[in-house]
């Protein structure tokens, strides 16, 4: 197929409205791109002349799925502002939520949002009727970590618990203790899924781009770290702009964003080329039974990173969790102090680094605010990944052609309503 | 019986509603027997523009959003506001304290002019709603209450009362005692006093219930060390539509 015109509108299974619009004449490219038509929010304006204190309760509410991550990086930037230091056991409680953060959102997108496509239906309630074992499965462990999420943040949906300083309140160590047996109990669902996503074809592709994520020397970065580039080595949170460079696109309410190259990739593929070392080692055998091989530059292998790294996690899990009870879990108070002052956190996301940015007044009051996104972030790098793919398939049928391109930007595990919002794939009649 | 068709959609908003839907798990597939979900952009490929009951998430930020949800409005014959941004505005209105023009500049800086947005409104400032479900996000149980009363022909039974009775049935110490500040006296139940529980204060996120005693609880704010702004402000946080009805 040498002409191909396909406009897919408000692409689904992905968290946002967007549109993919690809124009072929004669077997070249004419027009490529991703419009990003959320309705942009503005939460760095809604943000100003708040207090410190209440920032996170608004800023969680920039993602339903990633509430944890955005609650953590704000407090880490007032927190940094503010020049406070959290206990040790205020981060170890901290990392647990931010782990079952990633499994719940990891095992939404990979059952949930792709898996539908290998199977050739809509959604997962297709896949019920001759797959419900599978979909049954995929439950069970999303629903151990949405109550892993509620146990130490409150509830899984925007967090309460979860303060500058401390904790509001801790889970009870005997709680934390069952939900260990619980997650060992998944080991049998673990196998499975593994077996499961081992069955499934991930497409050919590769293209090697920059790779993006937090790095750390004492583990496999999710909580903090320093800014590592594939390309470029470290740099400091606080040095973020000079790694992120924002631009504007006509077609887009979500900026885009561009590093050494034109384009760069964030997420679970990108954390785990960049720090492939420190996954635990039950995490590599996963990674080598499901073919992902250190370096990795099919991007549709993202969501398989998004399998190893659950299981990652959910080690981190244990570990966490035996660490919390043989400390003893104290209750926390802290007294702050509102004054003047200007910090950044950077956390890893599910979909990538996240990065907050607020500068307070005398008063503890909000004067500045930037909020960087993951989504925003992978949006170059898709339509790079687009650009190289695309010619490659123009001899399959029209609907392998669609369904190709959807499940390489739903690799992505997009999130657009974060990044304002993103997808579908609209015709466009010659 | 045919089913009834069910659709669910979504406006300016963090999708966190529909993802509580979506965290009902074995149920959902419960209530698929029941219902055709016809629309659901956020789990599924499929779309119609034929439905019966739709669950709206998010304000309206957009002149094209005011078009979309007018259109919604003329097919559907039950409309439900899911969570705070559809039902009282949310964190969406927070925005609203600038002019468009300067919102547009602190994002955008010198490529605002490509961007439209309106002041951020609940989704019955547009069109007509018939039931609200209320919260940042919804709760769950709420959800498939209001559900299973639409599918049974009943009108569901929202809470009248506000978040301190619920607070005070599970015993809970009143924050104020505490020395923090709550909006629990003039905010709707039905939240099962989450916040609270976790000691955290209310924040008004299910809006006021119907006769609120505001006066008694700005008071109540003022004697924990609140000025008259920051009290307006706290109610501003969620239910940030309409300032008047707090002074």
């Amino acid at each position: 197929m040498h002409d191909f015109h396909v406009g897919i509108e408000h692409i689904t299974r992905v968290e946002g409205h967007g549109n993919i619009i690809i124009d072929v004449k004669e077997g070249k490219i004419r027009e490529l791109r991703m419009d990003i038509v959320e309705s942009p929010r503005f939460f760095e304006a809604m943000a100003l002349g708040r207090s410190y204190k209440e920032v996170a309760h608004i800023t969680s509410r920039i993602c339903g799925i990633c509430a944890v991550t955005h609650t953590t990086t704000s407090i880490k930037a007032i927190e940094a502002a503010l020049g406070f230091k959290p206990s040790t056991q205020t981060i170890k409680l901290r990392k647990l939520l931010l782990n079952a953060e990633f499994i719940q959102s990891h095992i939404l997108h990979v059952y949930f949002l792709t898996a539908p496509d290998f199977f050739r239906v809509g959604s997962v309630f297709g896949m019920v009727k001759d797959n419900k074992k599978v979909v049954l499965r995929g439950m069970r462990i999303k629903t151990i970590a949405n109550e892993l999420c509620a146990l130490v943040g409150g509830r899984h949906i925007h967090p309460i618990t979860l303060k500058i300083g401390c904790f509001s309140k801790n889970p009870e160590s005997k709680d934390l203790a069952a939900f260990k047996k619980k997650i060992e109990d998944l080991g049998p669902d673990i196998e499975e899924t593994v077996k499961f996503f081992k069955s499934l074809k991930t497409p050919e592709f590769e293209r090697e781009t920059e790779y993006i994520s937090l790095t750390n020397p004492d583990e496999y970065a999710l909580y903090d770290g320093n800014i590592k580039s594939s390309d470029n080595g470290e740099i400091l949170p606080s040095d973020y702009l000079d790694t992120v460079k924002e631009f504007m696109v006509a077609h887009s309410t979500s900026k885009h964003a561009k590093s050494n190259r034109d384009s760069y990739m964030v997420g679970a593929l990108a954390r785990f080329n960049n720090n492939y070392d420190q996954l635990h080692s039950k995490a590599k055998e996963v990674a080598e039974e499901l073919g992902l091989k250190h370096p990795c530059y099919n991007s549709y292998m993202n969501n398989i990173a998004q399998v190893v790294e659950t299981v990652h996690c959910f080690e981190d899990c244990i570990r966490l969790i035996d660490d919390l009870i043989s400390s003893d879990l104290k209750d926390e108070k802290i007294e702050l102090i509102a004054k003047s002052g200007h910090g950044v956190g950077a956390t890893e996301a599910p979909r990538g680094t996240l990065y907050h940015e607020h500068k307070l007044d005398d008063n503890g009051k909000i004067t500045y605010a930037n909020y960087i996104i993951p989504t925003g972030q992978n949006l170059a790098n898709i339509q790079n990944d687009l650009r190289t793919l695309v010619p490659d398939i123009l001899d399959q049928p029209r609907d392998d052609i669609i369904l190709n391109i959807e499940m390489l930007v739903r690799a992505y595990d997009p999130c657009i309503s974060c990044a304002t919002h993103l997808m579908k794939v609209k015709f466009v009649n010659e | 019986m045919t089913k009834p068709r069910v659709a669910f959609f979504s406006f300016s908003s963090c999708e966190g509603c529909q993802l509580v839907v979506l965290t009902i798990e074995e149920q959902l597939l419960e209530l698929v027997n029941l219902i055709d979900i016809v629309s659901f952009r956020e789990a599924m490929s499929e779309k119609s523009e034929d439905y019966d009951i739709v669950f709206v998430e998010g304000s309206i930020t957009t002149t094209s959003e005011i078009e979309r949800i007018k259109k919604i409005r003329n097919t559907a014959k039950v409309i439900i506001a899911l969570g705070a941004c559809a039902t009282i505005g949310g964190v969406n209105c927070l925005k609203n304290q600038f002019e468009m023009e300067k919102v547009k500049d602190i994002v955008y800086g010198e490529k605002a002019g490509d961007y439209e947005t309106i002041p951020a409104r609940p989704i019955e400032a547009v069109i007509k709603v018939d039931y609200w479900i209320q919260g940042c996000p919804i709760d769950k149980d709420e959800f498939i209450e209001v559900t299973k009363a639409l599918l049974l022909g009943k009108k569901p039974r929202i809470p009248e009362y506000p978040v301190c009775v619920e607070c005070q049935m599970r015993e809970n110490v009143c924050l104020f005692e505490k020395g923090m500040v709550c909006m629990g006296p003039v905010t709707r139940a039905g939240c099962k006093a989450i916040c609270p529980t976790y000691n955290d204060g209310c924040t008004g996120c299910r809006g006021l219930i119907d006769d609120p005693n505001l006066s008694s609880h700005k008071n109540l704010l003022s004697e924990h060390g609140l000025t008259v702004d920051e009290a307006i402000s706290q109610y501003m946080l969620f239910g940030g539509n309409s300032k008047e009805k707090y002074e």
